[in-house]
């Protein structure tokens, strides 16, 4: 089981990469980080811009595989994945940003993956009563609208909720209220009222995929000849759903899990820049939008390696939960 | 009457005789009557398929029935809500938010329902071709297919989106469509490998018929089901991902207008004037919602066994 997994492992970590690398090639030929410095008034000099454009590593007139060599041995050697248009590293960048995106996205993925996982056994369970029927429309509800437009659709919620109340029981501009002083536990409260809608959003985007696809698959089990042994046998009702039932049924879920992860990761770079958060999402777009091809390719780096965690997480869970892969 | 219907109504009917014509009536249900009977008792199909007929009408006829220009301004009524006038109220230049919803809608609607059916068209010929085929071909595309799910196609698609900058917008759909066929290319090839061994369609091999008639003949009718409940859930995976990547500035541009340049305008305002976003984001969501619900009948009806959506 440990070489399967590992097996695996090789396989993203080589799909990652070979991804990685094109997301490089593409971004180069897409890109044009010259013209940035032409529109300037007054204009640089040919022989600057050639200097500067050499300095990042990004001179179109090198051919893009020798500057995708030097990119790949400036990472493998030194560890730097190059600057940014704006003389950053690019890796002190990530690191600065990371915190951010990993604090929603973890606690978004996470707190989503439970309520999804209690939502779908809950409706399967009391399979057509009022609570299941609720659940299955507000899922189909948010599978409707665009993460943005919740994150939106939230603040709008939240200024009213505000004005309500009379005064700032929600804040939800950036990660944190600049200038904040106090104690840390009045720091860390400021934090968690900031995380609260984006983290919210998140939640909903995910829990509302996980229960469906739980539910499905908790109905299957639910009608399987070993719950009835298990109840014949003399265990409680509830014991025999949750240690037969549920365990069984999130087998395919940890598959669904990192299937699902990529449109996790998508929704939480879209919550980002609704929140003003200064994260990875925004790094990425920003990037593009200054023809920044190493911090373009920085960020591809980053989520592959995220998704590559996701991947491995997975397969690891599946093997927890599912004796048959481990012999 | 033919001795053989006779005969088989007898079969079916026993020894009585008499309601021979009652019994020949009742042929056997095609599949695709099957499937239609079943989605005709599903109250979601009827509820999804009329909501989603009256906003295309709505999205065609709607601006023909309204006087008022989408993107002349109207000075005495800047930052207006919603009047007897202005029905979704004026943006901060006077521009009247109803009709340029319309025009948005239109340019959604297009950009789905040809995005959708082409991502279709895309997983169906690459997953029969892979699993057709075998050998070295499957794994190439199988490979490919990997490759492209590694990352998320949002960021495939921000980071490509200098290359369609100048282009019309009929570029940013075949972009849209080229990232998302790739899971259902995976279901289509599985399904294939196991109907390349079946006898009808070795009998078609066998007989020298070529490759392409062969998938077009015997394997894609096979799959059509699968290939309609992808088409139609696919729009909404399409208008989510135009007006998501427009809202972020990396799909449609002005110019153009859709709903997700609009919900990116109406954002700044949205919580002084909501009606900027709060219109336009309810009419892509009863869009979105009215689809979704017609996949999802068509889903149950065509399996009523199936995974994810069974009631």
């Amino acid at each position: 089981m440990v070489f399967y997994t590992f097996r695996r492992f090789v396989n993203y970590l080589i799909l990652s990469a070979i991804a990685t690398c094109l997301a490089y090639v593409v971004a180069s030929l897409a890109l044009d980080p010259a013209a940035k410095y032409y529109g300037r008034n007054p204009q640089p000099s040919a022989h600057v811009i050639e200097s500067i454009l050499n300095g990042l590593g990004v001179n179109p007139d090198v051919p893009v595989l020798v500057r995708l060599w030097n990119w790949i041995v400036t990472l493998v050697t030194q560890g730097s994945l190059g600057e940014t248009v704006g003389g950053r590293s690019v890796v002190a960048e990530i690191v600065t940003r990371s915190g951010v995106s990993l604090q929603l996205l973890l606690l978004g993925s996470i707190l989503g993956a439970i309520l999804g996982v209690v939502l779908g056994v809950w409706g399967a369970v009391r399979q057509y009563s009022l609570s299941d029927q609720v659940v299955t429309y507000g899922s189909y509800l948010v599978f409707a609208t665009p993460t943005f437009v919740i994150g939106v659709l939230l603040m709008i919620g939240a200024t009213v909720l505000n004005s309500v109340v009379g005064r700032q029981l929600i804040t939800f501009t950036g990660s944190y209220s600049a200038g904040l002083t106090g104690s840390w536990w009045d720091l860390l409260v400021d934090r968690g009222v900031h995380l609260l809608l984006p983290t919210i959003a998140l939640v909903l985007t995910g829990a509302a995929s996980y229960s469906r696809y739980q539910r499905s698959v908790m109905l299957d089990v639910l009608a399987s000849d070993y719950i009835r042994t298990a109840r014949s046998k003399g265990r409680s009702r509830n014991s025999a759903l949750v240690r037969h039932g549920v365990r069984v049924a999130l087998i395919p879920m940890s598959t669904f899990f990192a299937y699902s992860f990529g449109t996790l990761v998508s929704g939480s770079i879209m919550l980002e820049i609704v929140f003003s958060f200064h994260g990875m999402g925004e790094f990425t777009l920003q990037a593009i939008t200054q023809s920044d091809i190493n911090a373009v390719a920085g960020s591809t780096l980053f989520l592959a390696v995220l998704v590559l965690f996701s991947s491995t997480l997975s397969e690891i869970l599946y093997a927890a939960l599912d004796p048959r892969v481990r012999n | 009457m033919s001795i053989v219907e006779g005969a088989s109504a007898t079969l079916i009917a026993g020894p009585e005789p008499e309601p021979t014509t009652v019994v020949l009536a009742r042929k056997p249900l095609s599949r695709g009557r099957l499937i239609w009977n079943r989605l005709a008792h599903t109250p979601r199909f009827w509820i999804g398929a009329v909501a989603m007929a009256l906003i295309v009408i709505w999205a065609v006829f709607g601006p023909l029935l309204y006087p008022v220009d989408a993107f002349s301004r109207d000075p005495l009524n800047m930052g207006m809500g919603p009047t007897q006038l202005h029905w979704f109220g004026t943006n901060n230049i006077g521009q009247d938010i109803y009709a340029q919803t319309l025009i948005g809608l239109q340019k959604s609607l297009v950009i789905g329902l040809i995005a959708g059916p082409l991502g279709t068209l895309i997983a169906a010929v690459v997953g029969s071709v892979a699993g057709y085929v075998g050998g070295l071909v499957d794994g190439v595309l199988v490979w490919l297919i990997n490759l492209l799910l590694v990352l998320p196609s949002f960021i495939l698609l921000v980071i490509l989106s200098p290359l369609f900058e100048d282009l019309s917008w009929v570029f940013l759909t075949v972009f849209l469509a080229g990232f998302s066929w790739m899971i259902m290319a995976q279901v289509v090839r599985s399904q294939t490998r196991s109907l390349r061994n079946r006898d009808f369609v070795k009998a078609a091999r066998f007989m020298g018929v070529p490759m392409p008639t062969i998938l077009a003949r015997h394997i894609i009718p096979n799959v059509a089901s699968l290939l309609i409940i992808d088409a139609t859930l696919g729009v909404v995976a399409m208008i989510m991902a135009e007006t998501s990547l427009s809202y972020f500035g990396f799909g449609i541009r002005a110019p153009d207008v859709s709903l997700g340049t609009l919900l990116s305008e109406g954002t700044a305002a949205a919580v002084t004037r909501p009606w900027l976003f709060v219109f336009p984001a309810g009419v892509l969501i009863a869009t979105l919602f009215a689809v979704s619900l017609i996949g999802d009948a068509l889903r149950d009806a065509v399996d009523p066994t199936s995974g994810v959506n069974r009631d």
